[in-house]
């Protein structure tokens, strides 16, 4: 097997031709090996990637811009095994990780929680059989608390600054415990978040109040592996899943126009708009009724066929890779 | 062709072997042997960990297909997949040219991803360092450019099926895309200061003519009559000619026979400037003009700038049969490459596949290619298509199913050999309608899973085609790993996922064992939450409940603990081995000091306890466990007391 980190470039926007439509072909600057596949992977900073790996391993790359160079800066291995460290079948795949300078937060399949220190070499916590079955995903909700989504359908808060190996709150899915496989946070509003399961189906929760979440929709026909609020413009919100498709979810109902990305901060004129309805922002994800509010869906793949397994999103740039071996990159998402 | 496995020698030790999906493992046994024959297969051969010594063996791993290992052609694999899905969906209601349009685009689609990974590879050959790996990467160019030769021919008599007319115009566009060996020559004359006076610039003259650019060659001619006044007035006559030579057209301007009598026209004009020595002092502008009236000796004198016995057949038709009639073809192609090879060469297998094209031999043709190339990739991409278009009569082989199908297959099995292609099988499988689900079934249990994400997606695939028995087999093997590294709350997911009832019962056994040695419940955050799937096997309904219990008697909720307790034992949801336990938690309860269990519980109660101490009595009569014993007493007399408390309590007036 030759899995390889790669950092490509998609080129400057001063190559947008007439209709802005014009994009070149995204150029490979440098690759690197990586041991195992790739789980998951985050940029900690301007130069340095997280990267989890099926062996356990997490690693920390570090890309050179000056000369284009991969190398990696720091590695700990066995950071997810099963049972005992020292046998030969222990690794565990490392599910998921998180980044917040210069903390590192990584899960697994053994049901362990690492918390990592960028240049330290062993880990900084440990909680080990933090859960009894896999954790998919792991985010941070406060900078000393995460959520981690498993696969018996819990939604779990930990404070990281307790020290005992409890989590603080446990939400679960109200039926039937299906997994869950990735989880994301309102970047705004803390208290909503949104989880999606092996069944397909969007679960958006407000964690402070009860223990279910608060709407079900239902998406996909098959697992979705990973959702993002859009970080600038939390009104939208993505989703890829095993079944092909990515979709686009909007919730910025809108009477005038629709909301430029270029407005931030809540001085826009939706804001007020909706304000005048007597519709404050906060209710667009959590009072569900996609018939009442008019969430636009969109399914952003014309034909699909394989896998969509991972998708990121910034400003108007999307980028998502399928199990066709492609990835396609979005530039003009908004327009 | 036999090849030897490098390293293993039939005649010093005897070899034994066995048969794998894609792969044939050989191993070397103790015994010496004499003779032996060669195994027979492309070989790429991993030693194992012999250190060649008389004791030890080596493992051989002998695989078939190996360029699907080749990482630049995996874009073609992914690709064409993807081309291959958008065909076997497109309407089939379309009828006519629309379709044939389609299924032209279908096919040139095809014939980008070949040349796309032409480029790749290209680039691969150039940037490579190891000679062998460039040697390696420049062959694998020279197959993909035979591929898209062959592709492309096939495309313009088969798929498009090109009429007199267009025919020849298609054959013109496909040898000037395939000969491009004198592509360097010509950009050097072109990019000169003088091409005139350049060496080669008669010879550039000629490749134009020779492949039809008409335009092109009265172009460079043009520069020569400036250069050379003297045969001004023959290079008028020359270019005029060229100019109004008459070419089928594609769109319906001219009727054949219209074009025929204008080309006939043609011809006999350039008959009578050649007769009259017009051009008798520029033996260049003669031959060209030869070359006009399709002289064969002519032609055949500019060899080296056809390099090609195909070329050399385009070109004569273009000269001699313009309105050539697509079964014409056959002919004059072989005796194109008779007289082109004039018996120095024989032919290569490319020839031979090309030839068996002229001669619309279909099946012939996939039949060589199958022999040549070391991939499945190609003809099965190639006979899908041809049988889109509906060209391949159902020629049953002996086992049953036709040859798109054989061919789709064999492909298919070969990419689930690979770590990750294997994805791209499934849907070729899909389309295999008789024995593409026994194929598929038997291939994805055998995928190596070594994650969970892995396992979900061959089970996903599992589900939507209703494999129910690989689903289960699946999720035991799945769920055996998560037991065996002790995560119990993995093991019982994937229970839930397979609706297993046996193994959530072992699961949850493992639990009751757990509990029964260590006093307390492990993983409490799976069994306090397991919700509706507790009811998928009966002990998991035990566990579930009899957690319940703990939770209640922890809160003091004690008359509702004591009819959960009960209740597990009358209706027979507790194993039988559990009673005992069941029935000491029940110890503190009738020790409290209110009352807890009615005197119809106590009954119960005592009725339970004697049907265990029966039970049990029967089996161990004489082996007298005191432990068992004085807790049997215990209870005996704990359930007397209770009773008689209850008796009086609902006996007076408040309990009434």
């Amino acid at each position: 097997q030759d899995n390889r980190i790669s950092i490509w470039s998609v080129g400057d926007l001063g190559n947008a031709g007439v209709n802005g439509e014009y994009q070149g072909e995204p150029q490979l600057l440098c690759d690197i090996r990586h041991n195992g596949d790739v789980m998951d992977m985050q940029f900690l900073d301007q130069e340095r990637i997280v990267v989890a790996s099926s062996t356990g391993t997490v690693t920390v790359f570090r890309h050179h811009q000056n000369n284009q160079t991969l190398s990696a800066n720091h590695r700990w291995e066995k950071a997810h095994y099963h049972v005992d460290q020292d046998t030969s079948c222990g690794g565990a795949a490392c599910t998921g990780v998180v980044c917040n300078n210069p903390e590192i937060v990584t899960v697994g399949e053994d049901g362990r929680i690492n918390l990592f220190r960028a240049d330290q070499k062993d880990a900084v916590r440990t909680i080990d059989n933090a859960d009894s079955s896999t954790l998919h995903a792991v985010t941070f909700l406060r900078t000393t608390e995460i959520l981690t989504v498993n696969s018996i359908g819990q939604l779990k808060i930990w404070d990281l600054r307790q020290q005992r190996n409890e989590p603080s709150q446990i939400f679960s899915l109200t039926g039937d415990r299906v997994p869950l496989h990735c989880v994301d946070r309102h970047p705004n509003q803390q208290h909503i978040v949104a989880t999606g399961g092996q069944d397909g189906m969007l679960s958006i929760w407000d964690i402070r109040q009860g223990t279910i979440p608060v709407s079900l929709l239902n998406a996909h026909e098959a697992e979705m592996w990973e959702v993002h609020f859009h970080p600038s413009n939390p009104d939208h919100l993505f989703t890829c899943s095993e079944d092909g498709s990515l979709w686009h979810w909007d919730t910025s109902t809108d009477v005038s126009e629709k909301p430029s990305f270029l407005h931030q901060g809540g001085r826009s004129t939706t804001y007020f708009s909706h304000n005048t309805i007597n519709h404050s922002v906060v209710s667009a994800w959590l009072s569900n009724d996609p018939t009442k509010d008019r969430m636009e869906i969109t399914n952003l793949i014309p034909n699909q066929t394989l896998s969509v397994n991972s998708l990121d999103i910034l400003g108007p740039c999307l980028v998502y890779g399928t199990d066709a071996e492609a990835i396609y990159v979005n530039r003009q998402l908004f327009a | 062709p036999s090849q030897v496995v490098p390293g293993a020698d039939p005649s010093a030790r005897q070899l034994c072997f066995a048969w794998g999906p894609a792969e044939v493992l050989v191993c070397e046994t103790l015994f010496g042997r004499r003779g032996g024959s060669p195994s027979r297969a492309r070989v790429r051969c991993v030693a194992g960990s012999g250190d060649g010594g008389q004791s030890s063996s080596r493992v051989f791993v002998v695989r078939k297909d190996q360029d699907i290992y080749i990482q630049t052609l995996r874009k073609l694999f992914n690709e064409s997949h993807g081309i291959f899905i958008g065909l076997q969906r497109s309407e089939e209601e379309l009828a006519g040219k629309s379709r044939k349009a389609q299924l032209v685009q279908v096919s040139k689609n095809y014939r980008s991803v070949i040349r796309a990974c032409m480029e790749d590879m290209h680039q691969a050959a150039i940037s490579a360092r190891d000679p062998a790996l460039q040697s390696q990467y420049s062959t694998q160019v020279s197959i993909l450019s035979a591929m898209e030769l062959i592709w492309n021919l096939c495309e313009i008599l088969f798929v498009e099926a090109a009429a007199a007319g267009p025919l020849l115009l298609r054959l013109l566009d496909w040898v000037r895309l395939h000969i491009c060996d004198v592509d360097n020559m010509v950009r050097e004359v072109l990019s000169s200061e003088n091409p005139s006076k350049h060496e080669l610039f008669w010879n550039v003259v000629d490749v134009f003519v020779l492949q039809g650019r008409m335009d092109e060659a009265r172009h460079l001619l043009s520069k020569e009559a400036s250069a050379n006044p003297t045969s001004v007035n023959m290079y008028k006559i020359l270019d005029d000619l060229m100019k109004k030579m008459p070419m089928p057209s594609l769109g319906n301007t001219q009727t054949l026979t219209e074009m025929e009598l204008k080309w006939q026209h043609w011809h006999e004009e350039c008959q009578r400037y050649l007769q009259d020595g017009t051009f008798a002092s520029n033996s260049h502008m003669e031959s060209i003009c030869k070359i006009l009236l399709g002289d064969e000796d002519a032609i055949l004198e500019k060899k080296e700038l056809m390099t090609t016995w195909y070329h050399f057949l385009v070109t004569r038709l273009l000269y001699s049969h313009p309105t050539v009639k697509p079964m014409e073809l056959r002919f004059y192609a072989q005796s194109s490459m008779d007289l082109f090879l004039g018996g120095e060469s024989s032919p290569e297998p490319l020839d031979t596949i090309l030839m068996a094209a002229f001669e619309f031999e279909m099946h012939q043709v996939i039949k060589e290619c199958s022999i040549a190339l070391s991939n499945w990739w190609f003809v099965a991409h190639l006979t899908d298509l041809l049988d889109h278009c509906k060209l391949l009569q159902s020629h049953n082989l002996y086992f049953g199913s036709n040859m798109r199908e054989f061919l789709l297959l064999e492909y298919a099995s070969g990419l689930f050999s690979h770590h990750s292609l294997w994805q791209l099988g499934v849907d070729y499988f899909d389309h295999c309608p008789e024995y593409g689900r026994v194929y598929l079934e038997l291939h994805i249990e055998r995928i190596p899973l070594n994650t969970e994400q892995k396992a979900l997606k061959v089970l996903r695939i599992c589900e939507q085609r209703q494999m129910h028995e690989q689903v289960r087999s699946i999720c035991k093997i799945m769920a055996m790993k998560a037991l065996r590294n002790n995560r119990l709350g993995s093991a019982l997911s994937w229970s839930i996922r397979a609706k297993d009832a046996a193994f959530a019962t072992l699961i949850s056994d493992r639990f009751l064992k757990d509990y029964c040695e260590r006093g307390c419940f492990s993983d409490l955050d799976l069994i306090d939450n397991l919700g509706p799937s507790m009811l998928l096997s009966d002990r998991l309904t035990f566990l579930g409940k009899y957690r319940e219990f703990h939770r209640l008697y922890g809160e003091k909720r004690f008359s509702e603990a004591a009819r959960l307790l009960l209740m597990l034992m009358t209706a027979h949801i507790a194993p039988c081995s559990f009673w005992m336990t069941l029935l000491t938690d029940a110890l503190p309860l009738l020790e409290q000091r209110e009352v807890v269990f009615s005197a119809e519980q106590t009954y119960e109660l005592m009725r339970c306890l004697e049907d265990l101490t029966a039970q049990k009595s029967d089996k161990q009569k004489f082996q007298g466990e005191d432990v068992e014993t004085v807790k049997v007493e215990m209870l005996r007399l704990a359930l007397a007391r209770n009773l008689a408390r209850v008796i009086v309590k609902e006996g007076t007036l408040e309990g009434s």
